[in-house]
């Protein structure tokens, strides 16, 4: 989930970095009390969850609170990519003398947070990796450990800096790490860290992005900052096939069958499984096949729930087939899932041979589940068939026998066609 | 009695249907809600939530055999042992 500036700006606070007297204003008489309380000339910033603020009029300076306000009120009309400002953030107009980046990002190959560190500010750090990579420092560290200041040191000693910069720097980078663990974010950037006349240094813009499953954990965080539960803060609002997702997985404690995703392709996907969800789709795309979902199921649904969730892809406009796969299985049932899947079929008044493109559950209770398939007449397959396999199977299904036979030349190869014959070579 | 759902079919002998501590002990032991107690102690098998039947065998153990079978309607009828 992602934080407003204003947010990510108090949450930096409150690690103990040193920020600007910013204020955050609901309307343009706010903002013009805040400008008054400041003194001297301002920045209005639009507080929206999408970039291109500058380019798009979002961000305004002004000399006194009376501009402030007019410039409030323009900000607080205008729509950035279709996002409607939640307020305005008023911030001293800092004199900075050099700007710096400071970031904490999750690396997901390492699996370790990285601390990010660069003497070139203000632009984007991808940017500056790419055209001047010596002016950018790195450095892991353990989540399990707390980051010590000798890390931060070193990250930022990468870039060149010394002396005093280096030392009043660093212990806002070891801030920034340790705030990026405790608050459980994915992402935590001060962009630009500005160096002032005074030679302090202050974060002048924060971004900060939340592991959406630690909502309940950093719940008295959330509260201070008045983040509703119903505030999904998500990239885009959800679809209402979303939503309906949503609904399905609430409706009873047992198990996973949500957290679905809305595509436009012709192939619903019943998948899932201890990160079998995420492999399974970009298997699908490999083999040229087009999602028309993303979901999870797992632990152990309830027949009603995986019938909901089938229930609602096969009703998706535009979806042909479901391809219902998930990794091997130990704590979900095999024979529940496929009755779920059928029972959506059957009171859809569809049939379940033709429209499920591949069944693809090995694990628990398969044999009881492998019974039901047959009794159907469903394709299925057990572990013997890869998920890099079933998934090329069901796109072969949706797009006829011709379709990726060329681009599947370096997925696995298996024999045969259904579980009782195939074997993996 | 019998009531089948789509892949599970739920058959109970009569005389248990209508034993109050019977119904009762089946109330109790199916984990998915498929026996109810009625208000005048009889049996009502949840249609609804048959076929959620996690084929546990509680539901066997909790009254004489042969009183409850369940019966996979996807395998011949095939009852549950």
């Amino acid at each position: 989930m992602r934080f407003f500036e204003y947010e990510a700006r108090e949450i930096v606070k409150r690690a103990g970095i040193p920020v600007t007297d910013f204020g955050f204003a609901r309307t343009a008489a706010e903002a013009r009390e805040i400008a008054e309380r400041i003194g001297g000339p301002t920045v209005i910033k639009s507080q929206v969850l999408t970039g291109g603020r500058m380019k798009a009029g979002g961000v305004k300076f002004a000399e006194g609170p009376e501009e402030a306000e007019g410039h409030a009120a323009t900000i607080l009309e205008l729509q950035i990519n279709g996002h409607v400002p939640r307020g305005v953030l008023v911030d001293p107009r800092a004199e900075v003398k050099q700007e710096y980046y400071a970031g904490v990002v999750w690396d997901g190959i390492r699996e370790q947070p990285v601390m990010l560190f660069s003497d070139m500010g203000g632009i984007d750090i991808e940017e500056v990796a790419a055209t001047h990579p010596d002016h950018v420092g790195r450095g892991h560290f353990s989540n399990l450990v707390s980051v010590s200041d000798f890390q931060a040191k070193q990250v930022i000693a990468q870039t060149g800096v010394t002396g005093s910069a280096l030392t009043r720097i660093t212990p806002i980078l070891a801030r920034l790490a340790r705030l990026f663990s405790e608050r459980d974010m994915t992402l935590a950037e001060i962009n630009p860290l500005g160096e002032t006349g005074d030679a302090k240094f202050v974060a002048l813009d924060a971004h900060m992005e939340m592991e959406n499953e630690a909502r309940p954990r950093q719940r008295a965080l959330l509260s201070e900052l008045g983040v509703g539960d119903e505030e999904t803060r998500q990239a885009r609002e959800p679809t209402e096939f979303e939503l309906a997702g949503e609904a399905v997985d609430a409706q009873d404690h047992r198990g996973v069958a949500g957290n679905v995703t809305e595509f436009d392709g012709d192939l619903g996907l019943v998948i899932g499984a201890g990160g079998g969800s995420l492999t399974l789709f970009d298997a699908v795309r490999k083999y040229g096949g087009r999602p028309a979902n993303y979901c999870e199921i797992g632990g152990n649904p309830s027949v009603a729930k995986a019938c909901g969730l089938a229930k609602l892809v096969l009703t998706k406009p535009g979806v042909d087939k479901i391809a219902v796969m998930m990794s091997i299985v130990s704590n979900t049932r095999v024979d529940i899932v496929a009755r779920g899947v059928i029972k959506a079929c059957l009171e859809l008044d569809m049939d379940p041979a033709e429209k499920i493109a591949i069944f693809r559950i090995p694990g628990a209770w398969e044999e009881e589940g492998f019974k039901i398939l047959d009794h159907y007449g469903v394709d299925y397959a057990d572990r013997r068939v890869s998920l890099h396999e079933a998934a090329r199977r069901a796109v072969e299904k949706i797009q006829g026998a011709a379709a990726s036979e060329g681009d599947g030349a370096d997925a696995p190869r298996v024999d045969g066609r259904t579980s009782g014959e195939v074997t993996e070579v | 009695m019998r009531k089948d759902g789509i892949f599970i079919g739920i058959e109970v002998d009569d005389a248990l249907a209508g034993d109050a501590e019977a119904v009762a002990r089946l109330e109790e032991a199916c984990p998915v809600d498929i026996y109810a107690q009625t208000e005048r102690g009889g049996l009502e098998i949840v249609a609804e939530n048959i076929d959620e039947c996690v084929l546990c065998r509680l539901c066997l153990d909790a009254t004489p055999q042969g009183g409850v079978r369940v019966l996979k309607l996807y395998d011949h009828e095939a009852a549950l042992a």
